[in-house]
């Protein structure tokens, strides 16, 4: 956490005039209540698995390493052993022979609307902006999601894409909470949430907010109305906090809750992570000065396709990048991308990730990096494979808070595995199996083992290979 | 490698480009005809045109040599639907040139003035391999777009390959929208506008043949052109109750004819029967279809019409009610029963990410390999992004493959061009080697190591 002095201090002078109040009035404050911080709980639970071997695949840990003719073991739905072929198989174990294919970690996506801009994209459940204010940190992205969208299981399918971070939209300066998702399918969104995943903020800047709200003749209309809103906002939260801590300590009457105050206190103590769209470098350097002046830490710019002009910057924030392998031009703040954004990132030493924010790129985001390893190499910068994994599994697990439990193929983690029919840096290559918590929920060879949303039953192409 | 390997293109340079005779030895050749790969194969081009391609080609005395050897050597890449260099940033980026929101003409716009052959997506583009484009304008008040061009996307003033070569129509839920909130409205209109085009009194008499005229030369031009917009005498008389403006009736009479393609967008089973169905009333209609996400549900209808599909390649989702039955296979299955397909971009980013349709083609080649799905063999699938969009539009002589005879567009990659991680180490648009430099590749080295020591970034370029 970044610290505030000046935060501190105000809190300091707070406490020195407690003892006064104390001893007037001892008996009157009532304890405090602690307030519920997770009201609408995960109910996901893992789904039965086999103990299962892959073996003779090559495999990418997604930390960086490669593993030729490796051994994947899992059960219980956790990573049980990783190694070479001399891997010892445990008796009655499942036996899957990798030969000529590749097991990864599944990829996390974390940047994604599906749910809340669900395919069909009908106005009746565009579900992504609460467009009605600039400042609305009170809604929250897992309040909107529709389990039924068939995005998610092509996302799963198509994409090895194991767990996803749902945002609300960036016509917000403060657009609400995020949700991370496990790609299951599931009736309710508390049956997909990832077991103690932390909430995130989405946060943007630049031409969306003062877009939207500037139309409407309302404050943002420019950037620095952008700025001076989110600080003022700030402002408040800190205000917010004080009372909060203050009651917390000491009890007494109950603080008003603000629901919008209370994502933003989250922030502040460092339970809630900012993703922070924003596109050009000189916006994403005011962004790292303000959380510095709020005292909050920006986990991760999202979209930002100048961050290779500032890599040095996000790397002395620790601030990671999630970014496009080449989206560009679409509007004004995209027009410097370049496909080698990652690359560059990545090479400066800074925290980077591929992510989607769409429906169709999720089913790829494989072929995404796939793209940038190419146009890296044509620039003379050589990245291997299994270094470039990390930035489809275990840099967005480090952005969402969870690699202590998945992004990785480490001994106790969560099986969330791809085995692909091919090497998955391969246009022609896609998922053979996916397993969720050493669940195997998508078998290429077997229609059974292809889920089918409530939507689409009874539709043309009903459990059709989509 | 590549140093070296440039080293020598650049030589050949030296010398007036397109009228030289170049021959490019030792890759991977694919014709883009649909034929397989052939390693070690030989392309020579002379006046900008191909004169040989394939295995035991005969090198001409004095030819430019490009040693491609390790490389692989495809026509350029033909974009099959796109709306590339008439906006140069979409989105509150100033004026665009992709639609009309609030100009009184549908029919009649030709969208060939609006290109830009600076546009930095054009460069872009190139510089990913792409050699030609079929471009649209989006539609706004009208089911009608306006007529679209093939253009060439070399570094140079003149784009136009072809003006005026298509009339676009919307005729799903977008051609529904723009009529006024139905898809049976949409049919009037279209109806009622080929009604008026027919009404035109240079147009009657080929439908009546009954030679009635007036010796005033203004009243039976010669029309070299039947769409250049122009109306003489007598054409200005029609109905009391036309709603085209006049030039927009004159624009659908070389459609009428049959003498203009007309590309209809559409994308649901029953939409795509219904445009088929409009050769009933009008045989001469020179359809094809656009988008046709649920194509595969209509195979044989669409087979026996023989009528072309620029599809969209990887659609999959449900993302609208008239794509309900949208999957990655419908190309292949359309294929599968004869259909003749290729890959467009509707809607699909398709101002400036034509690159993705290598990517899109390489993906339905995956799609062999996974049981239940209907993909595409390698060679077909480089067709449907090279000859296959020029034959649609009736090109196919004179684009999209190296056929002899065909325009040198020819591109020389580093490896296997459906694979998006090959590069393109150089590109020939009529003969003529391209710049692969672009604002891209400039920011990039103008980034790429950081350093404010002695001068700000600004001074290096």
């Amino acid at each position: 956490m970044v610290s505030n002095k000046g935060l501190i201090a105000a809190l300091a002078a707070v406490v020195l005039l407690l003892p006064g109040c104390a001893t007037e009035q001892p008996k009157k404050l009532a304890p405090p209540v602690r307030v519920n911080l997770d009201p609408y709980p995960s109910t996901y639970h893992a789904y039965p698995g086999a103990l299962t071997a892959i073996r003779n695949a090559t495999v990418f840990d997604g930390e960086g390493g490669r593993i030729d003719r490796g051994t994947v073991i899992f059960g219980d739905g956790k990573v049980i052993a990783i190694g070479g072929a001399d891997t010892p198989v445990p008796q009655g174990a499942y036996e899957v022979d990798g030969t000529g294919k590749y097991v990864t970690p599944g990829i996390i996506d974390v940047h994604s609307h599906l749910g809340d801009y669900p395919s069909p994209g009908v106005p009746a459940l565009s579900d992504g902006n609460e467009a009605t204010s600039p400042v609305r940190p009170e809604v929250w992205a897992e309040h909107s999601v529709w389990p039924q969208d068939p995005g998610f299981s092509r996302a799963l399918m198509n994409g090895g894409v194991t767990t996803l971070q749902i945002l609300p939209g960036s016509a917000n300066l403060f657009g609400g909470r995020s949700v991370t998702l496990k790609n299951v399918p599931a009736r309710t969104v508390q049956g997909m949430k990832f077991p103690g995943a932390p909430y995130g903020l989405k946060m943007a800047c630049g031409e969306n907010p003062k877009r939207v709200y500037g139309s409407k003749s309302q404050m943002p209309q420019t950037r620095m109305g952008n700025i001076a809103v989110t600080r003022a906002t700030w402002i408040k939260a800190q205000a917010y906090k004080r009372k909060w801590d203050k009651y917390n300590k000491n009890g007494g009457e109950m603080p008003e809750r603000d629901l919008a105050m209370d994502t933003l206190m989250g922030v502040l103590s460092g339970q809630i992570l900012v993703h922070n769209h924003c596109y050009r470098a000189d916006e994403m350097a005011i962004m790292l000065d303000l959380a510095k002046e709020m005292g909050y830490h920006i986990t991760a710019f999202h979209h930002a396709v100048e961050a290779y002009k500032i890599a040095d910057l996000l790397k002395a924030n620790n601030t990671c990048a999630a970014v496009w392998a080449d989206w560009w031009g679409f509007k004004m703040e995209a027009y410097d991308g370049i496909k080698e954004n990652l690359a560059l990132l990545d090479r400066a030493g800074a925290c980077a990730m591929i992510h989607s924010d769409d429906p169709n790129g999720i089913q790829r985001l494989n072929q995404e990096v796939a793209k940038v390893l190419g146009y890296a190499r044509h620039a003379a910068i050589n990245i291997s494979e299994e270094h470039a994994w990390r930035w489809l599994s275990y840099n967005p697990a480090r952005a969402l808070g969870i690699s202590d439990k998945t992004g990785s193929l480490r001994v106790g983690k969560m099986a969330d595995v791809v085995l692909w029919n091919a090497d998955p840096f391969s246009t022609y290559a896609r998922p053979e199996r996916v397993w969720i918590d050493g669940a195997l929920l998508y078998y290429s060879a077997n229609p059974r083992l292809r889920p089918v949303t409530d939507f689409e039953l009874g539709q043309p192409g009903e459990g059709d290979v989509k | 490698m590549i140093r070296l390997f440039m080293a020598a293109v650049l030589l050949a340079s030296a010398a007036p480009v397109a009228a030289q005779t170049i021959a490019i030895t030792g890759g991977t050749v694919a014709l883009g005809d649909g034929s397989d790969p052939m390693p070690g194969g030989t392309v020579v081009v002379r006046n900008g045109r191909i004169v040989a391609a394939g295995m035991n080609v005969p090198i001409p005395q004095g030819a430019q040599m490009v040693d491609a050897r390790g490389k692989w050597v495809t026509p350029g890449i033909v974009a099959g639907f796109s709306r590339l260099g008439l906006s140069e940033v979409d989105l509150s980026g100033g004026l665009t040139d992709d639609k009309a929101e609030s100009g009184p003409f549908g029919a009649a716009i030709d969208v060939a003035p609006g290109i830009n052959p600076s546009d930095s997506t054009i460069a872009v583009n190139r510089a990913d391999g792409v050699t030609r484009a079929i471009v649209a304008p989006n539609v706004a008040r009208s089911i009608f777009g306006g007529q679209g061009a093939v253009i060439d996307l070399g570094a140079d003033m003149e784009p136009i390959t072809h003006a005026r070569a298509f009339q676009f129509v919307e005729l799903g839920e977008t051609g529904g929208n723009t009529a006024g909130g139905s898809r049976p409205s949409a049919y009037v209109l279209f109806r009622n506008a080929l009604r008026e085009a027919s009404e035109l009194r240079r147009y009657a008499p080929s439908l009546t043949s009954s030679g009635v005229g007036t010796p005033d030369a203004r009243n039976q031009p010669v029309v070299r052109n039947p769409n250049e917009s122009r109306l003489y005498g007598p054409d200005a008389q029609r109905s009391d109750d036309v709603l085209l403006t006049r030039f927009d009736a004159a624009a659908l009479v070389p459609v009428l004819q049959g003498r203009q393609a007309l590309l209809v967008h559409v994308e649901r089973a029953r939409d795509i029967l219904n445009v088929l169905g409009l050769r009933r009333d009008y045989p001469a209609l020179k359809i094809v279809l656009v988008g046709a996400s649920e194509g595969w549900l209509v195979t044989d209808r669409i087979a026996a019409a023989r009528v072309p599909v620029i599809a969209s390649a990887v659609n999959d989702l449900p993302a609208s009610f008239e794509q309900l039955a949208a999957t990655q296979s419908n190309v292949g299955r359309m294929r599968e029963a004869g259909v003749n397909v290729s890959i467009g971009m509707i809607d699909d980013n398709d101002t400036r990410y034509l690159f993705n349709e290598r990517q899109y083609a390489g993906n339905l080649v995956g799609l062999t390999n996974v049981p239940g799905a209907t993909g595409v063999r390698w060679g077909e699938a480089l067709a449907m992004i090279t000859s296959r969009p020029a034959q649609a539009l009736g090109l196919g002589s004179e684009l999209g493959s190296l056929a002899p005879g065909r325009r040198a567009d020819v591109v020389v990659w580093s490896d296997d061009p459906l694979q998006v991680s090959s590069n393109v180490e150089m590109v020939l648009i009529d003969g003529v080697q391209q710049p692969l430099e672009t604002r891209q590749t400039k920011l990039r080295d103008r980034y790429r190591d950081i350093d404010e020591r002695v001068l700000p970034e600004a001074y290096s370029r």
